[in-house]
């Protein structure tokens, strides 16, 4: 068997254990560095741990060659005990330039393992990362330093074949890949298998053997004396897959409209961060999903406002400032009475901002960013894997409550993968559509008693002709009305059935504590950072517990309650101060918040400093 | 459909809500006609929805007693075209202005008219906002006064047949609020055609631009002002006496006197001919107007192309042919998992 079928022999070096293993992956963004990330990431989950990843991706497409602007970074945190973030700080940093080298070492711990490709470390490409003098002294000095010609390597190991130098010089990730492979004792089957049929021919045969070059390099080379091995994570069991946010989130819809009987149609017009669930939806044409991509933002609202009114599940998908243009179109849907989900994946803002990094700062804008009184149901996932089960929740209440709902996920969650335990179809909760058809006594704003919710009468029913719009409508019959009691009323009730979707909302369980002195309240994708801060709290004595909410607007029942149980309560989000707003205003507390806008996640340490200022231990 | 179509009327079109449009709008007649075309149209009353935006004739869907849906300012061919792609079987009308479809929805018009969707546009061109009480809007006319700018118009106007042309519209056709048999003929046309039926109606404003388009409105003055389009015959206008004709050759067109027993086509009047497939002639046709040249009436154009809701229903039926109906277990695994045994 050729080196190149993924053989591999039992390493004759010594084996250390770890628990947990931070790796960043960086390089230019023509590097293959999210490739690289990803196949580790596969092989990591197969290998049994526990995983948590987080990608980094430059804004611009292809910035110029070598420069900080083009730097993409992977990090992937694996673990045989539970984990819920990438890691604050990587282990071991692999960096297959100068730039890449740059931007990353800050996120390194000290004395970390850096892997560099030396023959990428040349005057040049020092100058294009604004090096004024080589830095590898002072790394050397630091930390462990592996230097590798990684280039010269992967152009030997592709000797014979057919390519170009330039083609095999992309190969250089494989090298890498290999290597960590080797370092972490990671199985190489499953990418083999995948470059087969990912790649044809030469270049197929060209990415096995960098591949496995950069395998045995690890074995063969003096620079690493010994290899890792992290064993697999007490896991519950079941049939797992890698999934991240924006997958899981198409995912949902998928079966949203599996459950509900009901065709799905979205409209959507591409943005950032969001992009990829249209890219996954339009999969799925064969499950009935119709997916338009509008000529703008607006069309894309009104586009699934239009099949909501026809009788299908209406979603758009946007972030930031997509969903200031969907507002407007938004609003008639909420007077309109139609269910409608819109999912605005959040970035870093105000306006274009830092399009690809990570922020939830449009909480506000989405409870009350229209005219008038609009306030709508909000709801938040806070892991890759819960982006899935919100959108089954979130048509739910639309459905039920003839409403507009807003998901807010954002660019980590969309991009992060984790292990997804895969729900068995046969439990998700089945909630067959009623449109409503008989004719006797039926008028367009006649309300259930229980939800307020209008009948959903659509077009080709016969004898359900009704007309609708942005005008106010007269309560019950539907006409359009100017009668100023009325309009009171028509708010009125049109809050009320808002604040009656509580009815299905879980009251919330405080995690660590039920009572004490400090709670941390937080919302999305900052879960993981949050719990762990937390645990590291505890453990080191501290009275303090968390709550997460899911449910934005409305709040879960119990929350008041529970906040009042606390001394302090601090809410931690990446914004300047939204959820604390809402929480003083809705319950009268003086809640304290934790802010960073810094188009990163909060790492565990930042979440830990702001629980020891409140606490007053530093 | 297998069973037989109760026979409707006007009667059962029109709703109960009391019309509140300005006594003498041109309105008024477009809605009736419209009553009058549709029971013709051998469809089920419930199949029909009216879509439309922000203005005098985005009233419009109230009246009708079918589906109905008012939206947003400019949007309405978006929120029409969420419809017609759910449900390939309604029939979508949508009502716009000058204003709403031109100026603000400018962008929403282009693009469904270059997709094709299969729906009626109407589109209300009184060369005034109405609603907002007189001010100028995309297609009134250089130096025209009202009350945005005192001082006279200084935007050049769009015309919408151009715009429609432009856009890459299958069917365009231009007629006049208050002539019946045009409009009936060619909302009949518009039904039948099988993609986005765009059409120009000339709409008197009776508060705020009364008489832009009395020439053509007056059935005394029709016969000189307007240019009745037929597919096959040729270009000709006129009373007796003045019958004239029109010659387009090389993108230019030229009025051609005629006698009263001369074969135009002899003298060389174009013939016209709807079902071009470069939309140059009538382009050139979109350019004709007063005072030189009458106002073209009927169909300028239908060419057959695909529709896109059934472009998309294509692709569904497609991809069930080739992978089945979707399943859901399968997708949820997708092709990569590991199981953790307990």
């Amino acid at each position: 068997m050729s080196q190149s079928q993924g053989s591999v022999v039992a390493s004759h070096k010594p084996q250390e254990r770890l628990e947990r293993v931070a790796i960043r992956f960086a390089g230019d963004s023509g590097d293959g560095v999210q490739l690289t990330g990803t196949k580790f990431t596969e092989s990591t989950a197969l290998a049994g741990n526990d995983i948590s990843t987080f990608p980094d991706f430059p804004a611009e497409i292809r910035a110029p060659a070598g420069t900080l602007a083009g730097v993409s970074g992977y990090q992937i945190h694996f673990s045989s005990e539970d984990i819920r973030t990438p890691a604050d700080q990587a282990d071991v940093l692999v960096a297959f330039n100068p730039a890449a080298l740059r931007a990353s070492l800050a996120d390194l711990r000290r004395s970390g393992m850096v892997i560099i490709n030396t023959d990428a470390f040349t005057e040049k490409n020092l100058e294009r990362a604004g090096y004024q003098a080589d830095p590898l002294p002072d790394v050397r000095e630091r930390y462990r330093l592996v230097e590798i010609p990684m280039t010269r390597l992967t152009l030997e190991a592709v000797k014979g074949l057919s390519i170009s130098q330039r083609e095999a010089g992309r190969s250089k990730n494989f090298f890498a890949l290999g290597l960590m492979y080797w370092l972490y004792g990671r199985p190489t089957e499953a990418t083999v298998e995948w470059i087969k049929t990912r790649f044809d021919g030469e270049i197929g045969e060209a990415n096995c053997r960098v591949l496995m070059a950069g395998y045995h390099f690890g074995e063969t080379s003096e620079l690493f004396p010994v290899s890792f091995s992290v064993p697999g994570a007490k896991i519950q069991p079941g049939v797992y897959r890698n999934i991240t946010g924006n997958t899981a989130l198409a995912l949902g819809c998928v079966a949203a409209s599996v459950c509900m009987e009901r065709p799905l149609v979205m409209g959507a017009y591409p943005i950032t961060p969001a992009t990829e669930i249209l890219h996954e939806l339009a999969k799925h044409r064969n499950f009935g999903v119709k997916t338009f991509q509008a000529e703008d933002e607006i069309a894309a609202a009104a586009a699934a406002v239009g099949a909501s009114f026809a009788g299908m599940l209406g979603l758009t998908v946007t972030s930031g400032p997509g969903l200031l243009l969907k507002q407007e179109t938004i609003n008639l849907a909420f007077v309109a009475e139609l269910p409608l989900v819109i999912v605005d994946v959040q970035r870093a803002g105000p306006s274009t901002g830092l399009p690809t990094k990570e922020e939830q700062a449009d909480l506000l804008c989405a409870l009350y960013g229209r005219n008038s009184d609009s306030v709508l149901p909000i709801l938040a996932p806070a892991t890759p894997g819960e982006c899935f089960s919100v959108m089954l929740e979130a048509f739910r209440i639309a459905v039920d409550y003839m409403t507009p709902v807003i998901v807010l996920s954002d660019s980590y969650l969309a991009n992060s993968a984790e292990p997804w335990l895969i729900p068995d179809v046969d439990t998700l909760p089945r909630h067959p559509v009623q449109l409503r058809t008989e004719v006797e006594g039926f008028m367009p704003y006649l309300r259930n008693a229980e939800t307020l919710a209008r009948p959903w009468a659509v077009p080709g029913t016969p004898g359900l002709e009704h007309r609708i719009g942005g005008l106010e409508k007269q309560d019950g019959r539907g006409n359009v009305s100017y009668v100023p009691e009325n309009h009171q009323r028509m708010t009125d009730l049109r809050r009320e059935k808002i604040a009656r979707i509580v009815a299905g909302i879980a009251p919330v369980t405080p995690y660590g504590a039920d009572t004490g002195k400090l709670l941390v309240v937080g919302w999305g994708s900052t879960h993981g950072a949050i719990t762990s801060a937390v645990d590291e709290a505890r453990a080191a004595g501290h009275d303090v517990a968390s709550v997460h909410l899911r449910h934005l607007n409305p709040f879960a029942p119990n929350l008041g309650e529970v906040l009042r149980r606390f001394e302090h309560v601090l809410v931690a989000e990446l914004n300047m101060g939204q959820l604390s707003r809402l929480l003083r205003a809705e319950f009268l507390l003086p809640v304290e918040s934790l802010n960073k806008v810094q188009g990163q996640p909060f790492k565990i340490a930042d979440v830990r400093a702001g629980i020891e200022r409140i606490l007053g231990v530093a | 459909m297998a069973e037989p179509i109760e026979k409707l009327t006007k009667k059962d079109f029109e709703s109960d809500q009391e019309v509140r449009w300005c006594p003498g709008c041109g309105d008024y007649s477009v809605l009736a006609n419209v009553q009058r075309v549709l029971p013709e149209l051998g469809i089920p009353r419930e199949n029909f929805v009216f879509v439309s935006g922000i203005g005098c004739s985005s009233r419009f869907p109230y009246y009708m007693n079918t589906y109905g849906f008012h939206t947003i300012h400019g949007r309405a061919p978006a929120f029409a075209t969420g419809i017609k792609i759910s449900r390939p079987e309604l029939s979508v009308w949508v009502l716009t202005g000058d204003g709403d479809g031109l100026s603000i929805g400018g962008n929403h018009m282009l693009h469904v008219l270059r997709r094709n969707v299969n729906l009626q546009i109407l589109l209300f061109n009184n060369r005034i906002y109405g609603l907002t009480k007189g001010q100028f809007s995309p297609t009134s006319r250089m130096g025209v006064r009202n009350k945005s700018i005192p001082m006279g118009v200084i935007d050049n106007p769009l015309d919408p047949i151009a715009f429609a042309l432009g856009a890459g519209a299958t069917f365009v056709a231009r007629t006049v609020d208050v002539d019946a048999s045009s409009m009936q003929h060619v909302l009949r046309r518009a039904y039948e055609h099988k993609g986005t039926s765009f059409i120009e109606i000339l709409q008197n404003c009776v508060v705020y631009n009364d008489g832009e388009w009395a020439e053509i409105e007056d059935k005394k003055t029709r016969v000189e002002a307007g240019l009745p389009l037929e597919h096959g015959k040729p270009l000709v206008w006129g009373a007796r006496g003045r019958r004239r004709g029109i010659r387009i050759e090389h993108g230019v067109a030229q009025v051609i006197a005629l006698r009263d027993d001369e074969d135009p086509v002899a003298a060389g009047v174009t013939v016209h001919d709807e079902k071009l497939e470069s939309p140059g002639y009538a382009a050139v046709l979109a350019t004709l107007a007063p005072p030189t040249f009458p106002i073209p009436v009927g169909v300028l154009r239908e060419v057959e192309r695909p529709s896109y809701e059934m472009l998309l229903e294509g692709q569904v039926h497609d991809a069930i042919e080739a992978r089945g109906p979707g399943d859901l277990r399968k997708l949820l695994h997708g092709s990569d998992t590991w199981t953790i045994s307990g």
